[in-house]
C-alpha cells in the first residue's frame, strides 16, 4: 500500500482517510453514535409507550449537546493550546445540525403528518416552538456557508455570521428549557438539565469576552509564570 | 411499532398473598356485575356492561371505555408514570418505586367535618366496596391513555365524615418521605404534593379514590395504595399516595399552581380551546396510537361534568 511510505515533500493528494486523527475519528464516531442508539432502540421497539415523543427528545438532546461541544472547542483550544481541536468546530456544528434536522422532520412528518394546518394551529404563537425554529434556521445558515467556497464569497463577513452560533446556542436551550414543565427563571419544577445547559452555554459564550480572556491569562501568568502561547479563536 | 396488548394471563387469588387484597378481588367480582352495571350507567353506553359480563376475568385487555375506546396495555399504564416524587424520567419510576411499602397505610379526614376519621388501607377496601370504572386519563403534556381502574367514590367517603356547611373545598396531601421518596429531596418543588376540588367536583360520582387497575391493588408506581381519579381533568390533578383529606373553606394551594401558576391552574379542565401557555392543548397522543387526536372538552365528560361549570369562564379559570 503506497500511503505507508508518502513523504511530506512528495505532492501526491492524500486520500480521504489520510491525515484523520485519533481524535477526529472518535468525534465522527461519536456523532453518529446516539443515532444508532436511537435506530437501535426504534427497532428493538424500546423507544417508550410514547415512542414519537421519545424520537424528538432524543435527537433534540443530541442536537444540543454536539452543539455544546462544538460551542466547546474554541474555549478549549484557548485554554490548552491544542490546535486540533479547532478543525472540530465545524464537523460538530454539523452533526448538531443533522440531528436538529432529524428533530424537525420527525416533529412535521411523524408527529403531524404533513398537516400543516394543524401544525401552524398548534405554534404560530408559541414562543417555545419558535425559538427552536429560529434557532434551527441560523444552524441551517450556518451550516450552508461552513465550507471554504463560502468562507471566499462572503470574507469578512463570514466571521460575523458564524458568531450567529451564539444567539443560536442560548435559543436552543431555552427551547429546551420550556419543553419541560417547570419554571426556569423562577427556578421551579423540572428544570435541572435545562439549568445545567444553560450554565455550560453561559461559561462557554463568556470565556469569549476579551475582558475575561485577559484575565485568565493573566491568573495563569500568576500561577506558572511565564507566558503562555495564545492565538485568536 | 404497534399496539402492545400484553397482559393476556387469567388471574387467580391465589396467586396474590395478602389478605386485604384477596378480600378487594373478591369484593370487585361480587360488585362487578351490578356497580360496574349500575354505576357507569350514567356514563356508559348499554354495549358496555354486555362487553364487561362477557371479559368477566381481570384481563381487561380486550374493553373499550365507553366511547369505544380500548384499553391500554398493563405494561404501558404501569411503566409510564409521571411521579416526580421517585424520578422525572417516566420508565425509572416504576423500578425506584418497586420497594415502596403501601401497607401498612393511614388516611385521615379532617377539618371542616364533624365526623373526623382516620381509615387503615385495609379498612377502606374493606368497608367501601371497589367497583371498575374505565376512564381516560389526559396528561397536561398532551399523551393519554385509557385505564380501568378499581376504587370507590370519593364522595361515599366524604359522606361518612359530615363535611359542614361551610365546608368548600376539599385538599389532598401526599406522603412526604423523601427517604422512600428520593424526588421528595429535590428542593424544585414545594413537597408534599397537594392537591385540590371544589366541593361538589368532589362529591361527582366520576370523582374516584382508586385502589387499583385492571383486578389487581394499585402498583405503587401508579399512587399505592389509594390515588385520585378525576377524568375530566389533567393528570396532574390525580393526586397519588394520599395520607389526608382536608375539608376547607379557602381554595388550597396546590403543588403545580405553586410551581407556576400561569401555566397549572386549580380547575385543570381539559379544555382543547385554553391552552397551555407554551403548548397548545387541542391534540393529543394516545398511548399506542401513532397518530395525533383531538383532545376534547372536559376529556369527553362533558355531559357529565359541564352542569360544575354552568357560567363559568374557562379561559379565566382554568
Amino acid at each position: 500500500m503506497d500511503h505507508a511510505v508518502t513523504r511530506k515533500h512528495e505532492k501526491t493528494a492524500p486520500r480521504w482517510w489520510e491525515g484523520w486523527s485519533l481524535l477526529q475519528a472518535s468525534v465522527h464516531l461519536g456523532a453518529w453514535l446516539p443515532a444508532f442508539a436511537i435506530a437501535w432502540s426504534l427497532l428493538s421497539d424500546d423507544l417508550t409507550a410514547n415512542p414519537i415523543q421519545a424520537l424528538e427528545q432524543r435527537t433534540g438532546k443530541a442536537a444540543l449537546v454536539l452543539l455544546v461541544l462544538s460551542l466547546a472547542c474554541t474555549p478549549a483550544h484557548f485554554l490548552t493550546g491544542y490546535r486540533p481541536i479547532l478543525k472540530l468546530r465545524r464537523p460538530l456544528g454539523l452533526y448538531a445540525l443533522l440531528y436538529a434536522g432529524l428533530h424537525f422532520s420527525i416533529f412535521v412528518g411523524v408527529d403531524y403528518a404533513f398537516d400543516l394546518g394543524l401544525i401552524w394551529a398548534d405554534v404560530h404563537n408559541k414562543a417555545f416552538i419558535l425559538v427552536g425554529l429560529t434557532a434551527g434556521i441560523l444552524l441551517l445558515a450556518l451550516g450552508a456557508t461552513s465550507f471554504p467556497w463560502a468562507m471566499r464569497r462572503l470574507g469578512k463577513n463570514w466571521k460575523r455570521l458564524h458568531r450567529l452560533i451564539y444567539p443560536a446556542g442560548l435559543l436552543v436551550v431555552l427551547h429546551y428549557a420550556w419543553s419541560k414543565k417547570g419554571d426556569v427563571f423562577g427556578l421551579r419544577g423540572d428544570i435541572l438539565q435545562p439549568l445545567l445547559f444553560a450554565g455550560l452555554v453561559t461559561l462557554l459564550l463568556l470565556v469569549r469576552v476579551p475582558a475575561i480572556k485577559r484575565w485568565i491569562l493573566r491568573m495563569r501568568q500568576a500561577r506558572v509564570g511565564n507566558p503562555t502561547s495564545t492565538s485568536s479563536p | 411499532m404497534g399496539m402492545r396488548r400484553g397482559y393476556g394471563q387469567p388471574f387467580s387469588p391465589s396467586e396474590i398473598t395478602p389478605e386485604a387484597v384477596f378480600f378487594n378481588r373478591r369484593a370487585f367480582l361480587q360488585t362487578a356485575g351490578i356497580a360496574a352495571a349500575g354505576a357507569l350507567l350514567a356514563a356508559c353506553g348499554p354495549q358496555q356492561a354486555a362487553t364487561r359480563e362477557a371479559a368477566e376475568t381481570v384481563t381487561t385487555s380486550t374493553e373499550t371505555d365507553e366511547l369505544g375506546n380500548p384499553v391500554n396495555a398493563f405494561d404501558e399504564i404501569t411503566g409510564y408514570n409521571n411521579y416526580y416524587e421517585f424520578s422525572t424520567d417516566k420508565e425509572a419510576v416504576s423500578r425506584l418505586a418497586r420497594d415502596f411499602v403501601a401497607s401498612p397505610w393511614e388516611v385521615e379526614v379532617a377539618g371542616l367535618v364533624h365526623k373526623p376519621q382516620r381509615y387503615a388501607i385495609d379498612e377502606l377496601l374493606r368497608r367501601f366496596p371497589q367497583e371498575e370504572r374505565i376512564y381516560r386519563l389526559r396528561c397536561v403534556e398532551a399523551w393519554s391513555m385509557v385505564i380501568p381502574w378499581q376504587g370507590f367514590e370519593l364522595a361515599s367517603l366524604l359522606k361518612e365524615a359530615e363535611p359542614m356547611t361551610s365546608a368548600r373545598y376539599v385538599g389532598f396531601t401526599t406522603l412526604l418521605d423523601p427517604e422512600v421518596m428520593p424526588g421528595q429531596s429535590s428542593s424544585f418543588y414545594p413537597w408534599p404534593y397537594t392537591e385540590g376540588l371544589r366541593l361538589d367536583e368532589a362529591m361527582h360520582r366520576l370523582t374516584l379514590l382508586g385502589t387499583g387497575l385492571y383486578g389487581k391493588p394499585m402498583p405503587a408506581q401508579n399512587g399505592a395504595p389509594l390515588r385520585l381519579v378525576v377524568p375530566w381533568k389533567y393528570g396532574f390533578k390525580s393526586i397519588k399516595a394520599i395520607v389526608r383529606i382536608d375539608l376547607l373553606e379557602t381554595q388550597p394551594a396546590t403543588l403545580w399552581n405553586s410551581v407556576a401558576s400561569n401555566e397549572y391552574g386549580f380547575y385543570a379542565n381539559v379544555n382543547p380551546g385554553v391552552d397551555h401557555p407554551r403548548w397548545s392543548q387541542a391534540s393529543e397522543r394516545r398511548i399506542g396510537e401513532l397518530g395525533r387526536r383531538e383532545t376534547l372538552l372536559f376529556n369527553g365528560y362533558t355531559e357529565e361534568v359541564s352542569g360544575l361549570y354552568a357560567g363559568m369562564d374557562l379561559r379565566e379559570n382554568f
